[in-house]
Protein backbone atom coordinates (compact mmCIF):
# COMPACT_ATOMS: atom_id res chain seq x y z
CA UNK A 1 0.00 0.00 0.00
CA UNK A 2 1.63 3.38 -0.96
CA UNK A 3 1.66 6.68 1.41
CA UNK A 4 -1.29 8.88 0.86
CA UNK A 5 -1.18 12.76 2.13
CA UNK A 6 -4.52 12.38 1.77
CA UNK A 7 -7.88 9.96 2.94
CA UNK A 8 -8.87 9.48 -0.33
CA UNK A 9 -12.60 9.44 -0.50
CA UNK A 10 -14.89 7.28 -3.22
CA UNK A 11 -17.78 7.88 -4.84
CA UNK A 12 -20.22 4.89 -5.86
CA UNK A 13 -22.68 4.73 -8.74
CA UNK A 14 -24.44 2.07 -10.30
CA UNK A 15 -24.24 1.75 -13.78
CA UNK A 16 -26.85 -0.52 -14.91
CA UNK A 17 -25.64 -3.64 -12.42
CA UNK A 18 -27.64 -5.77 -11.48
CA UNK A 19 -27.10 -4.61 -7.45
CA UNK A 20 -25.44 -7.65 -6.34
CA UNK A 21 -21.60 -6.05 -6.89
CA UNK A 22 -23.62 -2.52 -5.03
CA UNK A 23 -24.46 -4.90 -2.60
CA UNK A 24 -21.19 -5.57 -1.77
CA UNK A 25 -19.43 -2.54 -2.48
CA UNK A 26 -21.67 -1.39 0.42
CA UNK A 27 -20.78 -4.17 2.24
CA UNK A 28 -17.34 -2.67 2.59
CA UNK A 29 -18.19 0.56 4.22
CA UNK A 30 -19.93 -1.88 6.84
CA UNK A 31 -18.68 -3.18 9.61
CA UNK A 32 -16.98 -6.60 8.95
CA UNK A 33 -14.83 -5.32 6.35
CA UNK A 34 -14.47 -1.63 7.39
CA UNK A 35 -12.97 0.31 4.67
CA UNK A 36 -13.36 3.42 6.73
CA UNK A 37 -10.42 2.29 8.97
CA UNK A 38 -8.16 3.38 6.21
CA UNK A 39 -9.88 6.66 6.11
CA UNK A 40 -12.03 5.59 3.13
CA UNK A 41 -14.99 7.68 3.60
CA UNK A 42 -17.59 7.08 0.96
CA UNK A 43 -19.54 10.28 -0.44
CA UNK A 44 -22.12 11.25 -2.12
CA UNK A 45 -20.67 14.08 -4.16
CA UNK A 46 -18.27 13.78 -7.05
CA UNK A 47 -16.55 17.03 -6.36
CA UNK A 48 -15.46 15.72 -2.81
CA UNK A 49 -14.15 11.88 -4.64
CA UNK A 50 -11.02 11.57 -5.35
CA UNK A 51 -12.18 7.05 -6.22
CA UNK A 52 -14.75 6.70 -8.69
CA UNK A 53 -16.01 2.48 -8.01
CA UNK A 54 -18.69 1.93 -10.78
CA UNK A 55 -20.90 -1.57 -10.90
CA UNK A 56 -22.32 -3.02 -13.74
CA UNK A 57 -21.85 -2.79 -17.80
CA UNK A 58 -23.56 0.68 -18.81
CA UNK A 59 -26.37 0.74 -20.78
CA UNK A 60 -27.10 3.19 -23.41
CA UNK A 61 -29.15 5.48 -21.22
CA UNK A 62 -26.63 5.60 -18.32
CA UNK A 63 -23.48 6.50 -20.80
CA UNK A 64 -23.70 10.41 -20.28
CA UNK A 65 -24.46 10.02 -16.13
CA UNK A 66 -21.57 8.10 -15.98
CA UNK A 67 -19.47 10.57 -17.84
CA UNK A 68 -20.65 13.24 -16.06
CA UNK A 69 -20.25 12.00 -12.58
CA UNK A 70 -16.55 11.38 -13.96
CA UNK A 71 -15.89 15.09 -15.17
CA UNK A 72 -16.87 16.55 -12.25
CA UNK A 73 -14.45 14.75 -9.86
CA UNK A 74 -11.53 17.07 -9.62
CA UNK A 75 -8.02 15.55 -10.82
CA UNK A 76 -6.14 13.55 -9.28
CA UNK A 77 -8.91 11.06 -10.12
CA UNK A 78 -9.01 7.13 -10.29
CA UNK A 79 -11.74 4.96 -11.71
CA UNK A 80 -12.13 1.50 -10.39
CA UNK A 81 -14.21 -0.96 -12.13
CA UNK A 82 -16.13 -3.60 -9.64
CA UNK A 83 -16.99 -6.69 -11.07
CA UNK A 84 -17.38 -8.93 -14.49
CA UNK A 85 -19.84 -6.63 -15.72
CA UNK A 86 -17.98 -3.29 -15.43
CA UNK A 87 -14.97 -5.24 -16.63
CA UNK A 88 -16.26 -6.56 -19.89
CA UNK A 89 -20.11 -6.98 -19.79
CA UNK A 90 -19.92 -9.99 -17.97
CA UNK A 91 -23.39 -12.30 -18.42
CA UNK A 92 -25.08 -9.54 -20.03
CA UNK A 93 -22.17 -8.70 -22.92
CA UNK A 94 -24.78 -9.59 -25.26
CA UNK A 95 -27.98 -7.72 -24.60
CA UNK A 96 -28.35 -4.92 -27.34
CA UNK A 97 -27.90 -1.84 -24.95
CA UNK A 98 -25.16 -2.78 -23.24
CA UNK A 99 -22.11 -0.83 -24.15
CA UNK A 100 -20.30 -3.87 -22.33
CA UNK A 101 -17.61 -2.74 -20.01
CA UNK A 102 -17.09 0.65 -17.96
CA UNK A 103 -14.40 1.61 -20.02
CA UNK A 104 -16.32 2.01 -23.43
CA UNK A 105 -17.32 4.93 -21.15
CA UNK A 106 -14.61 6.29 -19.27
CA UNK A 107 -11.01 5.24 -19.08
CA UNK A 108 -11.04 3.10 -16.04
CA UNK A 109 -7.71 2.26 -14.03
CA UNK A 110 -8.25 -0.97 -11.62
CA UNK A 111 -10.59 -3.90 -12.77
CA UNK A 112 -12.16 -6.10 -9.67
CA UNK A 113 -12.89 -9.29 -11.26
CA UNK A 114 -16.35 -11.57 -9.21
CA UNK A 115 -20.00 -11.72 -10.00
CA UNK A 116 -20.48 -10.55 -7.67
CA UNK A 117 -16.88 -9.31 -6.31
CA UNK A 118 -16.15 -10.17 -3.34
CA UNK A 119 -15.76 -7.46 -0.88
CA UNK A 120 -11.74 -8.38 0.11
CA UNK A 121 -11.28 -7.96 -3.75
CA UNK A 122 -13.20 -4.55 -3.86
CA UNK A 123 -10.78 -3.58 -1.10
CA UNK A 124 -7.86 -4.77 -3.50
CA UNK A 125 -9.15 -2.92 -5.60
CA UNK A 126 -9.41 0.49 -3.94
CA UNK A 127 -5.99 -0.37 -2.59
CA UNK A 128 -4.09 -1.03 -6.07
CA UNK A 129 -5.93 2.48 -7.04
CA UNK A 130 -4.58 4.40 -4.42
CA UNK A 131 -1.34 3.85 -5.92
CA UNK A 132 -2.82 5.10 -9.43
CA UNK A 133 -3.51 7.95 -7.54
CA UNK A 134 -0.37 8.59 -5.99
CA UNK A 135 1.01 8.21 -9.57
CA UNK A 136 -1.12 11.02 -10.69
CA UNK A 137 -1.11 13.10 -7.93
CA UNK A 138 3.04 13.37 -8.43
CA UNK A 139 2.25 14.14 -12.55
CA UNK A 140 -0.13 16.85 -11.16
CA UNK A 141 2.66 18.32 -8.79
CA UNK A 142 5.38 18.33 -11.22
CA UNK A 143 3.12 19.90 -13.90
CA UNK A 144 3.26 16.97 -16.58
CA UNK A 145 -0.33 17.96 -17.50
CA UNK A 146 -0.35 16.82 -20.98
CA UNK A 147 0.28 13.31 -19.44
CA UNK A 148 -2.48 13.46 -17.35
CA UNK A 149 -4.91 14.74 -19.68
CA UNK A 150 -3.85 12.07 -22.11
CA UNK A 151 -4.61 9.11 -18.96
CA UNK A 152 -7.88 11.04 -18.54
CA UNK A 153 -9.15 11.80 -22.12
CA UNK A 154 -13.04 10.17 -22.20
CA UNK A 155 -12.80 7.68 -24.72
CA UNK A 156 -15.66 8.62 -28.27
CA UNK A 157 -19.05 8.09 -27.01
CA UNK A 158 -20.37 4.37 -28.30
CA UNK A 159 -22.58 3.71 -31.11
CA UNK A 160 -25.59 2.73 -28.27
CA UNK A 161 -25.91 6.11 -26.90
CA UNK A 162 -28.47 8.32 -28.60
CA UNK A 163 -27.03 11.65 -26.88
CA UNK A 164 -24.82 14.05 -28.22
CA UNK A 165 -21.39 14.46 -27.47
CA UNK A 166 -22.09 17.94 -25.67
CA UNK A 167 -25.02 17.12 -23.52
CA UNK A 168 -22.93 13.83 -22.96
CA UNK B 1 -50.36 29.28 -4.05
CA UNK B 2 -46.40 29.41 -3.16
CA UNK B 3 -43.56 29.49 -5.21
CA UNK B 4 -43.57 26.40 -7.97
CA UNK B 5 -40.36 24.97 -8.79
CA UNK B 6 -39.17 21.23 -9.96
CA UNK B 7 -36.63 19.89 -8.62
CA UNK B 8 -35.09 17.04 -10.25
CA UNK B 9 -34.00 14.38 -7.56
CA UNK B 10 -31.52 11.59 -9.05
CA UNK B 11 -30.08 9.53 -11.07
CA UNK B 12 -27.76 10.10 -9.12
CA UNK B 13 -28.15 11.21 -5.40
CA UNK B 14 -27.10 10.16 -1.84
CA UNK B 15 -29.78 8.11 -0.49
CA UNK B 16 -30.38 6.13 -3.96
CA UNK B 17 -27.88 3.05 -4.50
CA UNK B 18 -29.73 2.81 -7.62
CA UNK B 19 -30.29 5.29 -10.23
CA UNK B 20 -33.99 6.49 -11.02
CA UNK B 21 -35.09 9.69 -11.47
CA UNK B 22 -37.45 11.91 -10.22
CA UNK B 23 -39.04 15.43 -11.39
CA UNK B 24 -40.50 16.60 -8.36
CA UNK B 25 -43.05 19.64 -8.69
CA UNK B 26 -42.80 21.81 -5.73
CA UNK B 27 -45.32 24.51 -4.13
CA UNK B 28 -43.09 26.01 -1.40
CA UNK B 29 -41.84 22.84 0.72
CA UNK B 30 -44.83 20.63 -0.70
CA UNK B 31 -44.82 18.31 -3.11
CA UNK B 32 -48.01 18.55 -5.62
CA UNK B 33 -46.48 15.95 -8.13
CA UNK B 34 -43.47 13.74 -8.93
CA UNK B 35 -42.97 12.37 -11.82
CA UNK B 36 -40.16 9.43 -12.37
CA UNK B 37 -38.33 8.26 -15.32
CA UNK B 38 -36.60 5.67 -15.34
CA UNK B 39 -34.68 3.32 -17.57
CA UNK B 40 -31.00 3.96 -16.72
CA UNK B 41 -30.64 -0.32 -15.30
CA UNK B 42 -32.29 -1.67 -18.39
CA UNK B 43 -30.23 -4.84 -19.87
CA UNK B 44 -33.21 -6.17 -22.14
CA UNK B 45 -32.10 -9.65 -20.51
CA UNK B 46 -36.03 -10.92 -20.87
CA UNK B 47 -34.61 -10.73 -24.51
CA UNK B 48 -31.71 -12.93 -23.57
CA UNK B 49 -33.59 -16.27 -23.63
CA UNK B 50 -32.91 -16.42 -27.30
CA UNK B 51 -29.61 -16.43 -26.87
CA UNK B 52 -28.86 -18.63 -23.93
CA UNK B 53 -30.56 -22.27 -23.14
CA UNK B 54 -33.57 -22.47 -20.79
CA UNK B 55 -31.19 -24.39 -18.23
CA UNK B 56 -28.15 -21.95 -18.54
CA UNK B 57 -31.04 -19.00 -18.36
CA UNK B 58 -30.79 -19.68 -14.65
CA UNK B 59 -27.80 -17.59 -13.81
CA UNK B 60 -29.35 -14.61 -15.62
CA UNK B 61 -32.52 -14.77 -14.18
CA UNK B 62 -30.56 -14.56 -10.75
CA UNK B 63 -29.37 -11.45 -12.05
CA UNK B 64 -32.25 -9.74 -12.26
CA UNK B 65 -31.71 -8.44 -9.33
CA UNK B 66 -28.71 -9.53 -6.77
CA UNK B 67 -30.48 -8.89 -3.67
CA UNK B 68 -33.68 -11.01 -4.40
CA UNK B 69 -30.67 -13.33 -6.83
CA UNK B 70 -32.39 -16.91 -5.09
CA UNK B 71 -35.97 -15.34 -5.78
CA UNK B 72 -35.73 -14.81 -9.33
CA UNK B 73 -33.69 -18.13 -9.68
CA UNK B 74 -36.74 -20.20 -7.88
CA UNK B 75 -39.42 -18.19 -9.47
CA UNK B 76 -37.79 -18.97 -13.02
CA UNK B 77 -37.44 -22.24 -12.36
CA UNK B 78 -40.81 -22.62 -10.77
CA UNK B 79 -42.13 -21.10 -14.67
CA UNK B 80 -40.10 -23.68 -16.60
CA UNK B 81 -41.13 -26.59 -14.35
CA UNK B 82 -45.13 -25.62 -14.33
CA UNK B 83 -44.44 -26.34 -17.81
CA UNK B 84 -42.52 -29.23 -17.95
CA UNK B 85 -44.75 -30.75 -15.50
CA UNK B 86 -41.71 -31.76 -13.64
CA UNK B 87 -42.74 -32.16 -9.90
CA UNK B 88 -39.84 -31.45 -7.73
CA UNK B 89 -38.96 -33.59 -4.83
CA UNK B 90 -40.26 -32.73 -1.45
CA UNK B 91 -36.22 -31.75 0.34
CA UNK B 92 -35.41 -29.49 -2.72
CA UNK B 93 -39.11 -27.72 -1.71
CA UNK B 94 -38.05 -27.23 1.92
CA UNK B 95 -34.00 -26.59 0.89
CA UNK B 96 -36.12 -23.67 -1.73
CA UNK B 97 -38.45 -22.12 1.29
CA UNK B 98 -34.83 -22.47 3.69
CA UNK B 99 -33.03 -20.49 1.58
CA UNK B 100 -36.07 -17.92 0.22
CA UNK B 101 -36.84 -16.90 3.83
CA UNK B 102 -33.43 -16.61 4.41
CA UNK B 103 -33.22 -14.41 1.75
CA UNK B 104 -35.80 -12.27 2.57
CA UNK B 105 -34.11 -11.71 6.28
CA UNK B 106 -30.91 -9.87 4.73
CA UNK B 107 -33.20 -8.36 2.22
CA UNK B 108 -35.07 -6.90 5.04
CA UNK B 109 -32.08 -5.91 7.26
CA UNK B 110 -30.34 -4.22 4.19
CA UNK B 111 -33.19 -2.18 3.64
CA UNK B 112 -33.70 -1.38 7.11
CA UNK B 113 -30.06 -0.07 7.46
CA UNK B 114 -30.58 1.62 3.99
CA UNK B 115 -33.36 3.68 5.89
CA UNK B 116 -31.50 4.52 8.44
CA UNK B 117 -28.52 5.91 6.75
CA UNK B 118 -31.36 7.76 4.44
CA UNK B 119 -32.44 9.51 7.65
CA UNK B 120 -29.10 9.98 9.16
CA UNK B 121 -28.86 7.41 11.54
CA UNK B 122 -25.56 5.94 10.48
CA UNK B 123 -24.61 3.83 13.36
CA UNK B 124 -28.41 2.05 13.10
CA UNK B 125 -27.27 1.54 9.54
CA UNK B 126 -23.77 -0.42 10.97
CA UNK B 127 -25.79 -2.48 12.79
CA UNK B 128 -28.25 -3.80 10.81
CA UNK B 129 -25.56 -4.53 8.36
CA UNK B 130 -23.42 -6.48 10.63
CA UNK B 131 -26.01 -8.30 11.56
CA UNK B 132 -27.21 -9.37 7.81
CA UNK B 133 -23.50 -10.44 7.59
CA UNK B 134 -24.61 -13.54 9.79
CA UNK B 135 -27.08 -14.88 6.73
CA UNK B 136 -24.08 -14.18 4.20
CA UNK B 137 -22.26 -16.60 6.04
CA UNK B 138 -25.21 -18.98 6.45
CA UNK B 139 -25.34 -18.33 2.09
CA UNK B 140 -21.59 -18.53 2.20
CA UNK B 141 -21.27 -22.24 3.97
CA UNK B 142 -24.33 -23.89 2.30
CA UNK B 143 -23.39 -22.56 -1.21
CA UNK B 144 -19.97 -20.79 -1.71
CA UNK B 145 -21.64 -17.38 -2.75
CA UNK B 146 -22.19 -14.38 -0.53
CA UNK B 147 -25.08 -12.64 -2.93
CA UNK B 148 -25.57 -14.58 -5.88
CA UNK B 149 -25.26 -18.35 -5.31
CA UNK B 150 -27.07 -20.24 -8.11
CA UNK B 151 -28.40 -22.95 -5.95
CA UNK B 152 -31.87 -23.50 -7.92
CA UNK B 153 -32.02 -25.31 -10.86
CA UNK B 154 -34.65 -26.74 -12.90
CA UNK B 155 -35.56 -29.76 -11.38
CA UNK B 156 -34.61 -29.24 -7.41
CA UNK B 157 -31.66 -27.60 -6.08
CA UNK B 158 -28.13 -27.86 -6.73
CA UNK B 159 -26.83 -28.25 -2.88
CA UNK B 160 -27.82 -30.40 -0.20
CA UNK B 161 -27.49 -29.09 3.49
CA UNK B 162 -26.12 -31.55 6.17
CA UNK B 163 -28.76 -32.21 9.00
CA UNK B 164 -26.01 -31.28 11.07
CA UNK B 165 -25.42 -28.21 9.63
CA UNK B 166 -28.98 -27.10 9.33
CA UNK B 167 -29.54 -27.66 13.19
CA UNK B 168 -26.31 -24.75 13.17
CA UNK B 169 -28.19 -22.51 11.23
CA UNK B 170 -31.73 -22.99 13.46
CA UNK B 171 -28.98 -22.22 16.36
CA UNK B 172 -27.62 -19.50 14.71
CA UNK B 173 -30.92 -17.77 13.70
CA UNK B 174 -32.22 -18.36 17.38
CA UNK B 175 -29.53 -16.59 18.79
CA UNK B 176 -30.29 -13.92 15.82
CA UNK B 177 -33.74 -13.08 17.12
CA UNK B 178 -32.47 -11.10 20.14
CA UNK B 179 -30.01 -9.03 18.59
CA UNK B 180 -32.58 -8.26 15.76
CA UNK B 181 -34.69 -6.99 18.28
CA UNK B 182 -32.60 -4.86 19.89
CA UNK B 183 -31.86 -2.94 16.84
CA UNK B 184 -35.30 -2.56 15.48
CA UNK B 185 -36.69 -1.68 18.70
CA UNK B 186 -34.86 1.52 18.25
CA UNK B 187 -36.67 2.12 15.64
CA UNK B 188 -40.33 2.28 16.63
CA UNK B 189 -38.98 3.68 20.61
CA UNK B 190 -36.57 6.50 19.34
CA UNK B 191 -38.34 9.72 18.80
CA UNK B 192 -36.14 11.13 16.24
CA UNK B 193 -36.91 7.98 13.87
CA UNK B 194 -40.32 7.70 14.88
CA UNK B 195 -41.28 11.22 14.12
CA UNK B 196 -39.60 11.25 10.68
CA UNK B 197 -41.80 7.83 9.91
CA UNK B 198 -44.92 8.44 11.65
CA UNK B 199 -47.70 9.95 10.09
CA UNK B 200 -45.51 10.33 6.34
CA UNK B 201 -46.43 9.10 3.32
CA UNK B 202 -49.70 8.09 3.30
CA UNK B 203 -51.31 5.67 1.25
CA UNK B 204 -54.38 4.94 1.83
CA UNK B 205 -56.30 1.45 1.47
CA UNK B 206 -58.15 2.70 -1.33
CA UNK B 207 -55.12 4.17 -2.95
CA UNK B 208 -53.34 0.64 -2.41
CA UNK B 209 -55.79 -0.93 -4.09
CA UNK B 210 -56.18 1.62 -7.41
CA UNK B 211 -52.67 1.33 -7.48
CA UNK B 212 -52.17 -2.38 -7.43
CA UNK B 213 -49.61 -2.31 -4.83
CA UNK B 214 -47.72 -5.07 -3.73
CA UNK B 215 -45.60 -6.36 -0.77
CA UNK B 216 -45.01 -4.70 2.42
CA UNK B 217 -46.49 -1.98 0.94
CA UNK B 218 -49.55 -3.03 0.39
CA UNK B 219 -49.70 -4.77 3.88
CA UNK B 220 -48.89 -1.68 5.43
CA UNK B 221 -52.07 -0.54 4.33
CA UNK B 222 -54.19 -3.21 6.09
CA UNK B 223 -54.27 -5.53 2.89
CA UNK B 224 -53.18 -9.01 3.94
CA UNK B 225 -51.81 -9.78 0.12
CA UNK B 226 -49.43 -12.31 0.54
CA UNK B 227 -48.65 -15.10 -1.96
CA UNK B 228 -47.32 -17.30 0.57
CA UNK B 229 -50.42 -18.43 1.82
CA UNK B 230 -51.65 -20.03 -1.65
CA UNK B 231 -47.93 -20.91 -3.02
CA UNK B 232 -47.71 -24.50 -2.94
CA UNK B 233 -44.24 -24.82 -4.79
CA UNK B 234 -42.41 -24.37 -1.69
CA UNK B 235 -43.53 -25.38 1.75
CA UNK B 236 -45.05 -22.62 2.68
CA UNK B 237 -49.08 -24.86 3.76
CA UNK B 238 -46.90 -26.86 5.89
CA UNK B 239 -45.64 -23.74 8.26
CA UNK B 240 -47.20 -21.67 10.71
CA UNK B 241 -47.07 -18.27 9.32
CA UNK B 242 -49.80 -15.71 9.14
CA UNK B 243 -49.05 -12.31 6.80
CA UNK B 244 -47.87 -9.59 8.71
CA UNK B 245 -50.40 -6.55 8.30
CA UNK B 246 -51.05 -3.21 9.88
CA UNK B 247 -53.25 -0.18 9.18
CA UNK B 248 -51.87 3.01 10.09
CA UNK B 249 -50.53 3.09 5.94
CA UNK B 250 -47.23 5.27 6.49
CA UNK B 251 -43.62 5.15 6.83
CA UNK B 252 -43.88 3.40 9.92
CA UNK B 253 -46.33 0.77 9.50
CA UNK B 254 -44.25 0.08 6.61
CA UNK B 255 -41.08 -0.41 8.63
CA UNK B 256 -42.80 -2.75 11.08
CA UNK B 257 -44.63 -4.71 8.65
CA UNK B 258 -41.05 -5.70 7.45
CA UNK B 259 -39.37 -6.18 10.52
CA UNK B 260 -42.15 -8.32 12.17
CA UNK B 261 -41.59 -10.09 8.58
CA UNK B 262 -38.18 -11.18 9.82
CA UNK B 263 -39.31 -12.35 13.21
CA UNK B 264 -41.64 -14.53 11.12
CA UNK B 265 -39.02 -15.50 8.75
CA UNK B 266 -36.58 -16.80 11.43
CA UNK B 267 -39.43 -18.44 12.91
CA UNK B 268 -40.46 -20.26 9.58
CA UNK B 269 -36.95 -21.22 8.94
CA UNK B 270 -36.42 -22.88 12.00
CA UNK B 271 -39.69 -24.83 11.99
CA UNK B 272 -39.07 -26.25 8.17
CA UNK B 273 -35.46 -27.09 10.10
CA UNK B 274 -37.60 -29.37 12.36
CA UNK B 275 -39.51 -30.98 9.45
CA UNK B 276 -37.19 -31.21 6.75
CA UNK B 277 -37.48 -34.81 5.56
CA UNK B 278 -34.74 -37.09 3.96
CA UNK B 279 -34.62 -37.87 0.31
CA UNK B 280 -33.43 -36.48 -3.38
CA UNK B 281 -32.99 -33.09 -3.82
CA UNK B 282 -33.69 -32.95 -7.84
CA UNK B 283 -34.89 -35.08 -10.52
CA UNK B 284 -33.26 -35.19 -13.96
CA UNK B 285 -35.13 -33.07 -17.13
CA UNK B 286 -35.84 -34.29 -20.13
CA UNK B 287 -37.26 -32.87 -23.23
CA UNK B 288 -37.57 -29.00 -24.13
CA UNK B 289 -40.24 -26.72 -22.90
CA UNK B 290 -43.36 -26.18 -25.08
CA UNK B 291 -46.56 -24.20 -24.46
CA UNK B 292 -46.95 -20.73 -22.02
CA UNK B 293 -46.99 -21.16 -18.43
CA UNK B 294 -47.06 -18.35 -15.60
CA UNK B 295 -45.73 -18.60 -12.00
CA UNK B 296 -46.21 -16.20 -8.90
CA UNK B 297 -43.64 -15.81 -5.96
CA UNK B 298 -43.93 -13.74 -3.40
CA UNK B 299 -40.45 -11.78 -2.83
CA UNK B 300 -39.10 -9.74 0.21
CA UNK B 301 -40.55 -6.57 -1.99
CA UNK B 302 -43.50 -8.26 -2.96
CA UNK B 303 -45.11 -10.65 -5.67
CA UNK B 304 -43.31 -11.10 -8.82
CA UNK B 305 -44.99 -12.67 -11.64
CA UNK B 306 -43.10 -14.59 -14.16
CA UNK B 307 -44.26 -15.81 -17.88
CA UNK B 308 -42.53 -18.19 -20.17
CA UNK B 309 -43.40 -19.47 -23.53
CA UNK B 310 -41.38 -22.67 -25.22
CA UNK B 311 -41.51 -23.64 -28.70
CA UNK B 312 -39.87 -27.35 -27.91
CA UNK B 313 -36.33 -26.40 -28.57
CA UNK B 314 -33.80 -25.39 -26.31
CA UNK B 315 -34.21 -22.38 -26.24
CA UNK B 316 -37.60 -19.99 -25.03
CA UNK B 317 -39.14 -18.01 -27.08
CA UNK B 318 -40.46 -15.37 -24.90
CA UNK B 319 -39.95 -14.58 -20.79
CA UNK B 320 -41.54 -11.97 -18.92
CA UNK B 321 -41.46 -10.98 -15.31
CA UNK B 322 -43.47 -8.47 -13.60
CA UNK B 323 -41.47 -7.61 -10.30
CA UNK B 324 -42.73 -5.91 -7.37
CA UNK B 325 -41.17 -2.52 -7.71
CA UNK B 326 -42.38 -1.99 -11.13
CA UNK B 327 -46.22 -2.34 -8.99
CA UNK B 328 -45.15 -0.10 -6.23
CA UNK B 329 -43.76 2.78 -8.72
CA UNK B 330 -47.92 4.18 -8.51
CA UNK B 331 -47.95 3.77 -5.20
CA UNK B 332 -44.89 5.85 -4.70
CA UNK B 333 -46.14 8.91 -6.56
CA UNK B 334 -49.34 8.76 -4.89
CA UNK B 335 -47.21 8.88 -0.93
CA UNK B 336 -45.43 11.83 -2.14
CA UNK B 337 -48.80 13.66 -3.29
CA UNK B 338 -48.80 16.53 -0.73
CA UNK B 339 -45.81 15.50 1.59
CA UNK B 340 -42.43 17.86 2.82
CA UNK B 341 -39.71 17.88 0.03
CA UNK B 342 -37.44 16.48 3.05
CA UNK B 343 -39.53 13.35 3.47
CA UNK B 344 -38.64 12.58 -0.01
CA UNK B 345 -35.80 10.55 0.49
CA UNK B 346 -37.87 8.47 3.50
CA UNK B 347 -40.41 7.60 1.04
CA UNK B 348 -39.40 6.95 -1.96
CA UNK B 349 -36.94 4.26 0.32
CA UNK B 350 -39.66 2.44 2.04
CA UNK B 351 -41.52 0.81 -1.11
CA UNK B 352 -37.93 -0.47 -0.72
CA UNK B 353 -36.91 0.20 -4.77
CA UNK B 354 -34.87 -1.88 -6.52
CA UNK B 355 -34.65 -0.60 -9.98
CA UNK B 356 -32.83 -3.04 -11.35
CA UNK B 357 -35.79 -5.39 -10.77
CA UNK B 358 -37.98 -3.13 -12.58
CA UNK B 359 -36.00 -2.36 -15.55
CA UNK B 360 -34.39 -5.85 -15.67
S1 LIG C 1 -20.77 -8.67 -12.10
FE1 LIG C 1 -22.42 -10.11 -11.56
S2 LIG C 1 -23.09 -9.42 -9.52
FE2 LIG C 1 -21.89 -7.75 -10.41
S3 LIG C 1 -23.40 -6.42 -11.37
FE3 LIG C 1 -22.68 -7.87 -12.93
S4 LIG C 1 -24.14 -9.56 -12.88
FE4 LIG C 1 -24.40 -8.40 -11.01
Amino acid sequence: MSFMKKSPWVIHYDGSSCNGCDIEVLACLTPLYDIERFGIVNTGNPKHADIFLVTGAVNAQNVPVVRQIYSQMPEPKVVVAVGACAASGGVFHDCYNIIGGVDKAIPVDVYVPGCAARPQAIIDGVVQGLAVLEAKRKLLAEGKLEELEQKDQLPPLPPQTHVKEDQA
Amino acid sequence: MGKHTVVPFGPQHPVLPEPIHLDLELDDEKVVRAIPSIGYIHRGLEKLVEKREFKEYVFIAERICGICAFGHGWGYCKSVEGLMNIEIPLRAKYLRTIWHELSRIHSHLLWLGLMADGMGFESLFMHSWRLREKVLDIFEKTTGGRVIFSACKIGGVRRDIEDSELHGIAEILRGMRDEVREITDIFFKEPTSVSRLKDVGILSKEAAVATCAVGPMVRASGIPLDYRVADTSGVYRELNFTPVTTDTCDCYGRCWVRVQEIFASLDMICQAIEKIPAGDIAVPVKGNPNGEYFARLEQPRGEAFYYVKGNNTTHLTRFRVRTPTNMNLPAMVEALKGCDYADVPMIVLTIDPCISCTER
